[in-house]
């Protein structure tokens, strides 16, 4: 299978996924995960950025149509977007010659938990501070951004326990 | 001109950063105005037309609560008529059937097809749209008592915002005394909401309860919202009140919307005051 096909069918499941069916959830009646941030972590690292940094946008602005939230997903999307390939340079040491054959299953599950925990809790808060879109309410925000992250993650490891083939 | 194009060259990855981070920001901004919010919301036709296959499916789950709003609804209703009836009949006149000519107010039904309650702006989607007359700033009830006030509407859909959100206010009043003050939300529980702004010397008691208060073009007078569950003693400047409501917020299936025909008429009349 090629890889843009891949990640075209990432996008759109991972929309769905959320808007239908992870949206709805409310745990405790706030706690939700935001599983479709795993498209940042899994898109291909490529020296011309513009394309992911625009999907990116795409997906947050979409989830944001569903969720009735202006463009929160949008932002917070396009930020650990952005950010994402400092991270990748700190915690997997790849410099740009690395990229086309860099992959999350190759690495070393200690250095792809720091990365993707690293990015899922910019992200919420980002989320949850736009969300509450005020200075009240702080340790509310804090706490939402640690449990939802906490069910995002352990979504994610559970799926990419799930769907990677044994080999 | 060469270094400009260095600049744009070396920098393009952060500009083009920046110009979708102000496209979020913008969306974002006009999404909390409520007389600006244009363009991302779930009332067009892709968002809208998903939702409401997705609502065709699981509104079975609700079928039982839903039949026994109505049945509540239904006999609350007949026995307002009795009341009413009687009185006529017994007159050995005509009666002109005021409510006939005069009528101020439509009552269309709706359904809800996404339904949102845990954010600090909730918003909910409609199946009815402008094709439908539904248009923007009408009140949106159930039998149990108000839900909040529609914002936008595309041709088949509308969204509504609730009054589970920031910016709501909406006017509303005791039952059994005439002072009425401004209904909002401080988005803590999504079953409590606060009246602030009543006068001092209201009389309050916990369990009291709170409708409508007809004073703006929107809402008609009269309609419930709940009963007071808090009231806070002290001397804080907006005399607040915490008022638990008769809706369940979370579970929501069909409802009204009430279009108000006097709504130009009033408008007009208080814009001269300007």
């Amino acid at each position: 299978m090629n890889k843009p096909f891949n990640m075209a069918t990432l996008f759109i499941i991972l929309l769905f996924l959320q808007v239908f069916v992870l949206n709805n959830i409310l745990f405790l009646d706030s706690i939700n995960p935001y599983l479709y941030i795993v498209f940042v972590f899994l898109y291909p690292l490529k020296t011309n950025r513009i394309p992911f940094l625009f999907y990116s946008f795409s997906l947050g602005i979409l989830v944001d149509f569903f969720s009735d939230s202006g463009g929160i997903h949008a932002f917070s999307t396009l930020s650990i977007a952005y950010i994402r390939l400092f991270f990748v340079r700190i915690y997997f040491r790849k410099i740009e010659a690395d990229f086309s054959f860099f992959k999350l299953k190759s690495e070393s599950f200690g250095k792809v938990f720091n990365y993707t925990v690293t990015l899922t809790i910019i992200h919420h808060l980002i989320l949850f501070s736009f969300a509450n879109f005020s200075f009240q309410n702080l340790s509310n925000v804090l706490l939402n951004t640690l449990f939802s992250s906490f069910f995002t993650l352990t979504l994610y490891f559970l799926g990419t326990y799930i769907f990677t083939k044994s080999e | 001109m060469q270094q400009f194009i260095y600049f744009f060259q070396k920098f393009k990855y952060f500009l083009f950063f920046l110009l979708l981070q102000f496209i979020a920001l913008a969306i974002t901004f006009n999404n909390l105005n409520f007389h600006k919010n244009k363009f991302v919301n779930s009332a067009n036709t892709l968002s809208g037309g998903l939702y409401s296959r997705a609502t065709n499916i699981s509104e079975y789950w609700n079928l039982k609560s839903e039949n026994k709003l109505l049945a509540d609804e239904n006999s609350r209703l007949k026995n307002l008529l009795k009341k009413n009836i009687t009185p006529y009949l017994s007159k050995d006149s005509t009666v002109i059937d005021s409510i006939k000519y005069h009528q101020k107010f439509t009552f269309s039904t709706a359904k809800i097809i996404n339904n949102n309650y845990a954010n600090k702006f909730n918003f909910l989607t409609i199946n009815k749209g402008t094709n439908s007359g539904i248009k923007r700033e009408m009140a949106v009830i159930n039998s149990r008592g108000i839900i909040g006030i529609t914002d936008n509407s595309s041709r088949s859909y509308a969204r509504v915002q609730s009054i589970l959100n920031r910016n709501s206010k909406i006017n509303a009043r005791l039952k059994n005394s005439n002072y009425f003050g401004t209904l909002g939300w401080d988005g803590k529980a999504y079953n409590t909401v606060q009246l602030s702004d009543l006068p001092r010397q209201a009389p309050l008691k916990i369990g009291d309860t709170i409708e409508t208060g007809g004073k703006s073009t929107i809402f008609p007078e009269g309609i419930f919202i709940g009963t007071i569950s808090k009231i806070n003693k002290g001397n804080s400047a907006d005399n607040k009140v915490d008022v638990a409501l008769f809706n369940d917020m979370s579970n929501l299936g069909f409802i009204y919307v009430i279009k108000n025909y006097h709504k130009e008429e009033i408008k007009s009349i208080e814009a001269q005051n300007e």
